[in-house]
């Protein structure tokens, strides 16, 4: 990669204001054929704006965009498909009702016919080892799943440029390394990639250049493997990086959650059955729950909050109190607070402002209803407590939170449950799609609250997440649960195999290491 | 029961499913591509005095079927406008496009009260379409033969073209089609002119082949069904044919009610008969699942992009 190569992409000054906000400013960088080149940053930092305006969804309004030397327009996604440019979403936009093939052959601007299409998918998929059943309809796949329809689909253009926004984050280590297998491969052929992500040692191990974003400003180009992740991290937020701050030495108390064979039949005739789950949490006890996606983490989650209900009362019981067939609204009442994964519409209610999402978890525990009316001062009282200890960036308690940024918006419902005191708090997915400063803020929390003798239950497929919060881990696979270990001992490599090594065979996964479920009853 | 009977009812039943068969099948495209549109009544009466008008100013109903199919296309162009260019709420302007559509063609129909349109020839030898057995499959309207084979080509359009794929990916998911970079207004446009379309031809049926004459408010409703036979099909052409032919039924029932003159229910019994069962077929489909079917995603909801 000679600094006299042409690049493939090259940035000058590229700025783009938004009504208040400038959300890219003067921003230049050059990418090279066939080099991985990271995109760091927080949320909000414009990495999502400067690639939408790559890959032609909006136009720069100042500065220019040259493309193997050529000073370009990117007028719209088909153009820059044209050019060879191809992107994978944090968000997938795919269409629910429709198949994998569909999905997949709408993305492409060539009129292939379905059988052929079919063909080159499987041997794409094959080629970089992605598994896709390519009848199957979206809404019945997991969430690492249908990332991989994305790949898929982005891989079938044979872009000269992939861009590729947090593509990890639903992956095990296994399924990274494969995935960067693939990515390195592309890059050996000439295909320059820009790599979106938070994880700073996985740039450290896939790019060969690192370009920061701040507040719009881009703060450094630099080489990742000179440097360290907490200096890329220090750049990324402008400031001193914390450390999750874990007591030395301490211990954990008595016996609070304990979860006892919990059976679920499957929801719909795609979800996933909970068989036989079985586990214990002690006070102050942070507990992870490792899995792909998919694997009966949302039916789990259902299960413990209350919103599906078990026919065995003691199935779930905490500090002896039988919860099986309590629903939600006493579980809550009985110390049992809970965060889905899905932030808008499950957690919080877009539309309703951050006062009156309080009222919805905290009514009962805080006293915001009083003879049937909403006591208005409370519920702003606390949403604004919230707002200040968790220093969410929100205009006020009367903000929507459709109007949050993602990263606020679990700042602010991890807050909302975290500030109500809860003896057991269960969380999904904690950070997904969170900068690194307000994952490191929602991380001291839980292990704040745990500090104070609440027992927590971690439910991530961030196995880095796990293994730097938790005490305990287990492994979720198609619904079962695998035997508890404590993280100090934990072997990645064997948790990676828990996670999807053995996928099918429960019996395998059973049976693949006894001795540490005989380690969990000594 | 005779078998001349039998042909009667048949031939009843067929002659009243038509319409509202053209209607739903228009509003079912509409629908896939996301939009709401419950103007289909006004678009009815649109088509219904425009194919009446354009029969009788040229003596000739084919130039009448298109005069109808342009008179629903239009006025459903009225509404396009609105919801697509001005984000307009689609269910208020759906319903004042009925308004809309009942108060114009009625104005449009003063000058017409009174005569009577040239009808369409058989489009098979008289031998069979007049043939007292053979005339319950020969004996019917072009338009008939036309709305039955619109089922299978709606059908395999949406289900097998990349356009009807586009289609549906737009109602489905309309920011994602747009950031693929598929035009979603476009899309919509095409799908609600063809909606207005059908809706007109449908609503033809009423002033060119049921009475070859224009009444104002003629189509008495049948809009309606259609918009709810839609939900009832679970948004798929092949059971939108035996929907439609159900409700025909029910309504055929109401005529052979009052002619017989069954004294046990009242004859508004019967005339409620179709509207009960959409209420009845409705409920049972939600309580059947709960996640409202395979409506399309978006439907209803306005088109915003980001840019």
């Amino acid at each position: 990669m000679g600094t006299e190569a042409t690049p493939r992409l090259e940035l000058k000054s590229i700025t783009k204001r938004f009504p208040g906000v400038l959300a890219n400013d003067q921003v230049s960088f050059s990418v090279q054929p066939g080099e991985i080149h990271a995109l760091l940053g927080e949320n909000g930092a414009g990495k999502s704006t400067l690639v939408k305006m790559i890959y032609g969804i909006m136009q720069p309004d100042g500065g220019e965009i040259r493309w193997n030397g050529e000073r370009i327009v990117v007028a719209n996604p088909k153009a820059a498909r044209k050019l060879g440019i191809g992107m994978v979403f944090q968000h997938f936009s795919l269409f629910e009702a429709m198949t994998v093939l569909e999905n997949i052959a709408l993305g492409m601007d060539a009129k292939i016919p379905a059988r052929e299409l079919e063909a080159r998918i499987k041997e794409v998929m094959t080629q970089y080892g992605l598994k896709l059943e390519p009848h199957r309809i979206v809404s019945t796949l997991s969430v690492g799943e249908r990332q991989r329809i994305e790949i898929v689909r982005a891989l079938l253009l044979n872009p000269k440029l992939l861009i590729m926004d947090e593509p990890t984050s639903v992956l095990t280590p296994q399924e990274v390394e494969q995935l960067f297998i693939v990515l390195r491969q592309l890059a050996s052929e000439g295909c320059s990639i820009l790599y979106i992500s938070h994880k700073l040692h996985e740039i450290k191990a896939l790019c060969h250049t690192a370009t920061i974003l701040r507040g719009g400003k881009l703060v450094d180009t630099c080489n990742p493997s000179v440097e360290t992740s907490r200096s890329m991290a220090e750049k990324m937020i402008g400031g001193n990086l914390k450390t999750i701050e874990k007591a030395e030495g301490r211990t954990v108390g008595r016996e609070k959650l304990i979860v006892n064979r919990l059976n679920m039949p499957a929801r719909s005739h795609f979800g996933v059955s909970l068989k036989d789950i079985t586990f214990t949490v002690r006070e102050g006890e942070i507990f992870g729950i490792a899995g792909v996606a998919g694997n009966g983490q949302n039916a789990l989650l259902l299960a413990l909050s209350g919103e599906t209900l078990t026919d065995d009362p003691g199935a779930i019981t905490v500090d002896g109190a039988q919860l099986g067939r309590l629903t939600a609204k006493q579980r809550r009442l009985a110390g049992v607070s809970s965060v889905p994964e899905e932030r808008n519409g499950h957690a919080a209610v877009p539309e309703f402002t951050l006062a009156d999402n309080s009222v919805l978890t905290a009514r009962d525990r805080l006293g915001m209803v009083k003879v049937g009316l909403i006591d208005h001062k409370a519920a702003r009282t606390y949403a604004g407590e919230v707002i200040s200890t968790f220093a969410v960036k929100a205009l006020g308690p009367g903000s929507t939170a459709g109007s949050l940024s993602g990263g606020n918006l679990q700042k602010y419902i991890m807050g909302r449950e975290i500030m109500q005191n809860p003896a057991v708090l269960v969380v999904s997915q904690p950070t997904w799609g969170v900068d690194a400063g307000a994952a490191a803020a929602i991380h001291q929390a839980l292990v704040d609250l745990a500090a104070a003798g609440s027992a927590i239950v971690v439910i991530s497929q961030d196995l880095d997440e796990l293994l730097s919060l938790c005490d305990t881990l287990a492994v979720i696979n198609e619904g079962r649960l695998s035997p508890s270990m404590k993280v100090a001992d934990a072997d990645i490599e064997e948790i990676g195999l828990l996670m999807g090594g053995v996928h099918g065979d429960p019996a395998a996964t059973a049976n693949l290491h006894p001795e540490l479920a005989h380690a969990h009853q000594a | 029961m005779s078998t001349e009977f039998i042909i009667a009812a048949i031939v009843t039943i067929v002659g009243l499913t038509t319409p509202i068969l053209l209607a739903a099948l228009g509003e079912l495209v509409v629908e896939k591509a996301g939009v709401l549109n419950l103007g289909v009544e006004g678009m009815m009466l649109m088509g219904a005095i425009c194919g009446f008008g354009a029969t009788v100013s040229t003596f000739n109903p084919w130039i009448g079927i298109l005069g109808a199919a342009a008179g629903g296309a239009l006025s459903s162009m009225l509404f396009a406008v609105l919801v697509l260019e001005l984000n307009s709420n689609q269910v208020a302007t759906g319903l004042a496009l009925t308004i809309f559509g009942t108060g114009l063609s009625s104005l449009m129909g003063l000058s017409y009260v009174g005569f009577i349109a040239p009808v369409f020839g058989s489009i098979f030898p008289a031998s069979l379409a007049s043939d007292p057995y053979l005339k319950v499959i020969f004996g019917y309207s072009p338009i008939v033969y036309f709305a039955l084979a619109m089922v299978p080509i709606v059908a395999w359009f949406l289900k097998s073209t990349r356009a009807g794929m586009i289609l549906r990916a737009v109602g489905e998911n309309d920011l994602s089609a747009h950031s693929i970079g598929y035009s979603v207004k476009g899309v919509r446009y095409a799908a609600i002119a063809f909606g207005g379309a059908m809706a007109g031809i449908g609503g033809a049926y009423f002033s060119m082949v049921i009475t070859p004459m224009w009444a104002e408010k003629m189509t008495a409703g049948r809009g309606w069904i259609a918009l709810a036979l839609v939900v009832f099909a679970g948004w798929r052409a092949g059971r939108l044919l035996v929907g439609a032919y159900f409700f025909g039924i029910l309504m055929a029932l109401e005529l052979y009610a009052k002619a017989a003159g069954f004294s046990f229910l009242p004859s508004q019994f019967w005339a409620a008969m179709p509207y009960l069962m959409t209420v009845v077929a409705l409920s049972v489909i939600s309580m059947r699942d709960r996640s409202g079917g395979n409506a399309p995603a978006c439907l209803g909801k306005p088109f915003l992009p980001s840019t």
